[in-house]
């Protein structure tokens, strides 16, 4: 049944009528997303192509009983855009924003985790797809199609370049879950969640410098997940010091580094490929044995 | 955004932390005036350079007079501290010192929270405190929602094992570095040492702080302020200008593609196929973005193209958001945008295009016909191709 985002999901767009946020409301459309409404509570009572607008993220659920919210807002109001969603306990909240400070994504993080209604994918995230089913966010629909890979990646393009190297086999979900310090899902999150999909046969796991958090997931898939990972990492000739595109992409001094992570992987059996299109190679190999 | 020492404690200054006056100087006369400013000394001279052990390099010197701060400053003025060359001293007053404690407040991404850590133990590297006296470096985490007022600020000095008698002034100062941290958005403030005078003061003898670059736009006036531009690759400040994300690296094919990852995973692709070609490596990172036009392609092979180092170029492209033919009409464009600005292409220029309308987006760019411009269909061949085109040019 895919994790997180099925053919029943209701989705909603916080920013529908930003340049952002009505392009990409289209394409979730196209795709096959059923996007519900859209929140501005200064556009409250439009609507965009027939999507009707609401003021609040509250009177957006109770009227359409949404239970996916994505955020296209700018980075000095997503905070209380992500706020709003988790006081109305919207069950899935993604949050696209690139730039947002990481105190706000801090506050609302934990603002959230204590909570305990709203899980919260990104921020500056591609957001994920159930190839066939629903879209919630940004990823190219028509790129891949459904199978049976569940997919996990701080990587927006190199988790398109995944989906299209291995198109002949399918997804059953993609989740981007960001590339900032501080995200809401993470790469364990993921693992838990397609190890306990019985639509999910094995994993793809796309890492980057930075932080500690491939290591940890090696750890968690020793523990833990039964399902074949194959796993890549970015960033093996990043310099130390300096931010590689991603907010949490930096190497300081020596921790964060992609050797680092790779080793952790590979300790735990997890292959891990030197390029995108070997570890694709490699996810074919296990697929197709 | 890192900052140096004197802006740190310009910061705690700010919001009322206690610290040292201190005057900042680049030239040995300054130096001087500076320590009379001060009152004439004693005055601490020390190197404002973003790295640490600046004490050991020979960077930290105790002045008794203005004659001994000028030649000092004299000494560490142009001195070389791993890597980093002195351009300016700082003079602060020198503070008698009782004890010597540490504390930082931090970002913990592991956590996704903060964490403050403390010490009675410090005057020493907090790498080198963590690994010999674990037990006397104590880590509480912060809540961001909760955040630190004095209860909590007591609980961490009382953590950390503060002098009871030092503590109700500890607690003071740790409420207003955590008012640094929060106010101006830092993603680390750490004080070490921070010191305890024999007349039971606490004051902050050191500073660092890494400042969130996403909140920029917050604190405009500061980031700016503080920015050292001089220390920037003028590559990197004329990418920064044109609003792109550019790094410098040491190698000699540029690279060009879309998304952080990718562009993360071209470099290594191409540091791999370079191993085979005389080992030549990326020259530097630069993402255009999801969805970029032929103005940001154009800019951005500009940046490249200026770069003496640059022997080939790789545009490494996945067509998503943006389909293959939109992106290879844009390279088109932005190869006659250069030549209009007088920049016509004299690199050879490896392109790899795949994803949606990839086929069409090939055509396109071969229908172009640059002599220059050469396609290989995937990023490992693609890669190999400008490695070998690189070393083959240094012949």
């Amino acid at each position: 049944m895919a994790i997180w985002l099925t053919e029943s999901s209701k989705v909603i767009v916080q920013g529908i009528t930003g340049a952002e946020g009505t392009k990409h409301t289209r394409r979730m459309v196209a795709s096959g997303t059923n996007v519900v409404g859209g929140v501005n509570p200064r556009k409250a009572g439009s609507d965009v192509d027939g999507i009707p607008v609401f003021a609040t993220v509250e009177e957006a659920r109770k009227e359409t009983g949404a239970d996916v919210s994505v955020v296209f807002v700018p980075p000095a109001f997503a905070k209380d855009a992500a706020i709003e969603a988790v006081d109305a306990e919207m069950p899935l909240l993604v949050v696209i924003t690139e730039g947002i400070p990481v105190q706000d994504s801090a506050y609302f993080y934990n603002y959230s985790r204590e909570r305990g209604t709203t899980r919260i994918v990104g921020p500056n995230c591609p957001g994920l797809i159930s190839p066939g089913k629903s879209n919630a966010g940004i990823i190219p629909a028509d790129i891949t199609k459904p199978g049976r890979i569940g997919l996990v990646s701080k990587s927006g393009t190199l988790t398109y370049q995944m989906m299209y190297e291995l198109r002949d086999i399918g997804f059953s979900t993609c989740v981007g879950i960001g590339g900032d310090p501080v995200i809401g899902t993470t790469h364990i999150d993921c693992l838990a969640a397609f190890q306990a999909d019985d639509e999910t046969d094995a994993i793809v796991m796309i890492g980057e410098i930075g932080g500690d958090a491939e290591e940890r997931a090696a750890d968690f898939i020793k523990a833990n997940v039964t399902k074949p990972v194959v796993g890549y990492v970015a960033g093996f000739t990043a310099p130390e010091g300096k931010t590689m595109g991603h907010a949490g992409a930096i190497v300081s001094g020596s921790s964060g580094t992609a050797a680092a992570k790779q080793e952790a992987l590979e300790a735990v059996g997890v292959r891990v490929g030197k390029t995108p299109s070997e570890t694709a190679r490699l996810m074919a190999e296990i697929v197709r044995a | 955004m890192d900052l140096f020492e004197w802006q740190a404690k310009e910061l705690f200054a700010k919001h009322g932390v206690p610290t040292t006056r201190q005057v900042v100087v680049s030239t040995p006369d300054q130096a001087a005036q500076a320590a009379e400013q001060l009152g004439g000394g004693p005055v601490m001279v020390k190197a404002q350079v973003k790295a640490g052990g600046r004490g050991k390099a020979g960077g930290v010197k105790f002045a008794p007079d203005a004659d001994a701060a000028r030649r000092h400053a004299e000494a560490i003025l142009g001195m070389d501290i791993k890597g980093h060359t002195v351009h300016t001293v700082l003079i602060s007053e020198a503070a008698d010192i009782g004890e010597e404690y540490y504390f930082s407040f931090l970002l913990d991404r592991a956590n996704r929270a903060y964490l403050a850590m403390c010490s009675a133990e410090g005057g020493m590297e907090i790498e080198q405190l963590a690994v010999e006296k674990p037990d006397a470096l104590a880590r509480v985490p912060v809540d961001p929602v909760a955040g630190v007022d004095a209860a909590k600020a007591r609980e961490i000095v009382t953590a950390g094992n503060i002098p009871e008698a030092v503590r109700d002034e500890a607690v003071d100062v740790v409420v207003k570095l955590w008012e640094v941290f929060t106010a101006e958005e830092a993603t680390l403030v750490e004080v070490n040492p921070l010191v305890r005078t024999p007349d039971d003061r606490v004051l902050a003898l050191d500073g660092k702080v890494t400042l969130d670059d996403n909140a920029d736009f917050r604190h405009r006036d500061v980031h700016d302020a503080y920015r050292d531009v001089s220390a920037t690759d003028p590559l990197e400040v004329q990418a920064k200008e044109k609003g792109l994300n550019y790094v410098k690296l040491d190698g000699v094919v540029g690279i060009i593609g879309n998304g952080a990852g990718l562009v993360m995973s071209t470099l290594d692709v191409v540091a791999y196929a370079g191993e085979k070609h005389g080992g030549v490596k990326p020259a530097n990172f630069l993402d255009i973005g999801g969805g970029a036009s032929a103005e940001v392609m154009a800019n951005g092979l500009e940046i490249i193209l200026s770069d003496p180092a640059v022997r080939s170029v790789f545009v490494n492209v996945f067509g998503g958001i943006t389909a293959c033919d939109a992106v290879a009409n844009g390279i088109v464009q932005a190869l006659q945008m250069l030549e209009s600005r007088g920049e016509s292409l004299t690199k050879p220029l490896v392109v790899r295009l795949d994803g949606n309308n990839a086929a069409e987006g090939r055509r396109i760019l071969s229908e172009a016909g640059n002599a220059l411009v050469e396609q290989v269909d995937t990023m490992d061949g693609a890669a190999d191709r400008v490695a070998q085109l690189a070393h083959g040019s240094a012949a």
